[in-house]
């Protein structure tokens, strides 16, 4: 089992900040990797259990399920079904605290996934900084 | 109830802001409300179930008790017994968590408690603000004074040159005060060298005899330190055993472990296993080391020898009891307290003493049957090795391998000679010069800790830049199983 890591502090209100992340269709309006998305079934993007389905910019179709979601906790928990990387029983959560020295936030994504052995490297790199960091640095630009 | 909740973002990566935090009574030496704080009992400060018993600068006092330690987590969860402020069943939660993005740590601090009627918000104050944000910017201020400005970026910037690190410089023997934090520069390594950037340093009492200047193993300035683990940066020409990456740990003259990074001689580098992690390395290789050559190269233990070990809860004396107790040795062991006769009791010793210095030859001649040690381990010196030779069997072997309370009269020929004793005075070092026999005897150490036979307990850890913390701690004797730094 691998297992990605990936945390960040983001100078704006966690509120502010949860309002981009909790919207399970809403990849495409944050995430600069990402160029379209639709929830299948016609279902609200907050139904957990509802699954997305998306395309990134170099045309790679990724299917996720919403596992898990909670405005309380600001946790988002969600597998992925469909996609062209050489993993299976990938399982991500991105998390978010509020930061009260500053009133910023503390962002954590984790993945945990498996893999051929010899793959385990590049694909945390490029899920860990490609995917996550890449998020975290575009909502930094974003919700400022 | 009311809970009260405060978190903030510590610019310092999460090992150095955990090395303080999960000490239990180290509010005392970094919170400006506290005027002091004891752990009760002698406990250790990361003891589950331990007291820290504490006056605040207004005045009042607080009993409270650890619930919970996690270094897995980094979590810490602690209540107030009992106190002078009318809060009750407060249930206290420090958690920490790696910012990975610029190798921060962010601190989560939350409680949950009760307040008079009326007085909530008071008190809701009081926590927040008074404690907990009183305490990130107390803990900010003392991280920047125990690591000056210029916090150096733990990978080196660049490779080929010279790297720029911190380490600790004496610029004369002396006391704890003269472990300085100062700015150095790592040479790239030369023929049959290494560079390291070291993880967990490992203290021993020898690193106080080399401040003080009572070992000359040190002329000033320079840096002291006789063991670390850590990872291999690079590696120069003709050097074909280890490799750039590799995991490695030490114990060996020259002196210069107290440091972030080093340059030194590859043969004298053992390559870790993954069942040991750095700081167990870091804390082992000398004092394991030391108990495998004592117990099976100066003299070999065998099934049913009754060896004593002097001072056998102290860090080299535990070794000897645990190793010696696995070749089916009957162990007997000198202590100075029945809490220390527990502890060597679990590291299992069978017959620990509680003894005054030099008044054990009796009970040894009880417990062997009038027959005497047919080995015995002696760091004391001065005030045992008259009775050590008394307490020896026909045909048996006196090892002399330190003297914490000064250097003691070698015993004379006549004196061995009425017993057909062997008087031994080993040096670790002159045992692990050939790098065949150094990896046979480190192996062994590590045989002997993936099998659970052999447990080291590192109790203290402190940021290399606290290396004077850790030097007091050790010679008031307030330290329990072994310490470590962390670069």
């Amino acid at each position: 089992m691998a297992r990605v890591y990936i945390s960040s502090v983001i100078d704006a209100p966690a509120a502010k900040v949860w309002a981009r992340i909790r919207d399970f269709n809403g990849l495409p309006r944050w995430h600069p990797r990402i160029r379209d998305s639709r929830i299948e079934n016609g279902e609200p993007a907050d139904r957990v259990g509802c699954i997305r389905d998306f395309h990134l910019q170099n045309g790679d179709r990724i299917r996720e399920r919403l596992l898990g979601l909670s405005d309380y906790d600001m946790f988002c928990t969600y597998s992925i079904l469909e996609s062209p990387m050489p993993l299976t029983d990938y399982v991500a959560t991105i998390r978010l605290t509020p930061v009260t020295d500053g009133n910023r936030t503390f962002a954590e994504w984790w993945a945990e996934f498996d893999c051929a052995p010899e793959r385990e490297r590049d694909l945390a790199q490029s899920i860990g900084q490609g995917v996550f960091q890449a998020a975290f640095n575009s909502l930094k630009q974003l919700v400022r | 109830m009311i809970r009260v909740t405060r978190s903030a973002i510590i610019d310092a990566p999460i090992e150095r802001v955990w090395a303080v935090l999960r000490d239990f009574n180290s509010h005392a030496a970094w919170h400006p409300i506290i005027a002091e704080s004891g752990i009760e009992n002698g406990e250790a400060s990361d003891q589950v179930g331990c007291v820290r018993s504490f006056t605040l600068k207004d005045g009042n006092r607080l009993r409270e008790q650890l619930l919970g330690l996690s270094d897995e987590d980094h979590l810490s969860t602690y209540c107030i017994l009992e106190g002078t402020l009318p809060m009750r069943r407060y249930v206290a939660t420090v958690q920490l968590k790696r910012v990975t993005d610029g190798n921060r740590t962010f601190w989560h601090w939350q409680s949950t408690f009760e307040a008079p009627r009326g007085r909530e918000r008071e008190f809701a104050e009081l926590v927040g603000s008074g404690v907990y944000e009183a305490g990130f910017e107390a803990l900010r201020a003392y991280l920047r004074q125990s690591r000056p400005a210029n916090t150096p970026v733990p990978r080196p910037a660049t490779r080929g040159g010279a790297i720029r690190g911190h380490a600790i410089v004496i610029d004369r023997h002396g006391g704890a005060d003269e472990l300085k934090w100062r700015e150095i520069q790592v040479a790239p390594p030369g023929p049959g060298e290494v560079r390291l950037r070291q993880t967990a340093i490992g203290v021993n009492y020898i690193d106080v005899y080399v401040r003080s200047g009572l070992y000359p193993l040190l002329s000033p300035p320079g840096t002291p330190g006789m063991e670390a683990a850590g990872e291999v940066l690079d590696v120069g020409a003709g050097v074909t055993e280890i490799q750039s990456g590799d995991r490695v740990a030490y114990a060996c003259p020259p002196v210069g472990a107290y440091a972030q990074y080093r340059t030194m001689k590859a043969d004298q580098l053992v390559v870790l296993p993954d069942t040991i992690d750095d700081e167990t390395a870091a804390a082992l290789m000398l004092k394991g080391m030391s108990a495998g050559v004592l117990l099976q190269r100066v003299h070999r233990v065998q099934r049913g020898d009754a060896v004593l070990v002097h001072s056998a809860a102290g860090g080299a004396g535990s070794l000897l009891c645990q190793w010696a107790k696995h070749l089916g040795a009957t162990v007997i062991g000198t202590v100075s307290s029945e809490e220390k006769a527990r502890a060597a009791r679990a590291a299992g010793c069978d017959h620990p003493i509680v003894t005054a210095a030099g008044d054990f030859v009796a009970r040894v001649r009880d417990i062997t049957g009038g027959r005497g040690a047919d080995v015995i381990y002696d760091a004391v010196g001065k005030d045992t090795l008259a009775g050590s030779l008394e307490a020896l069997a026909l045909k048996g072997h006196l090892v002399s391998y330190g003297q914490s309370s000064g250097v003691p009269e070698p015993p004379g020929l006549a004196a061995l000679s009425a017993k057909s004793a062997t008087f031994s005075r080993p040096v670790l070092f002159h045992y692990t010069a050939d790098p065949r026999d150094l990896r046979e005897i480190a192996g062994n150490v590590f045989d002997m800790v993936a099998r659970g036979a052999l447990k080291v307990d590192v109790r203290q850890r402190y940021p290399l830049a606290e290396a004077a913390r850790a030097h007091l701690d050790l010679e008031a004797r307030r330290t329990i199983g072994a310490s470590v730094l962390l670069p």
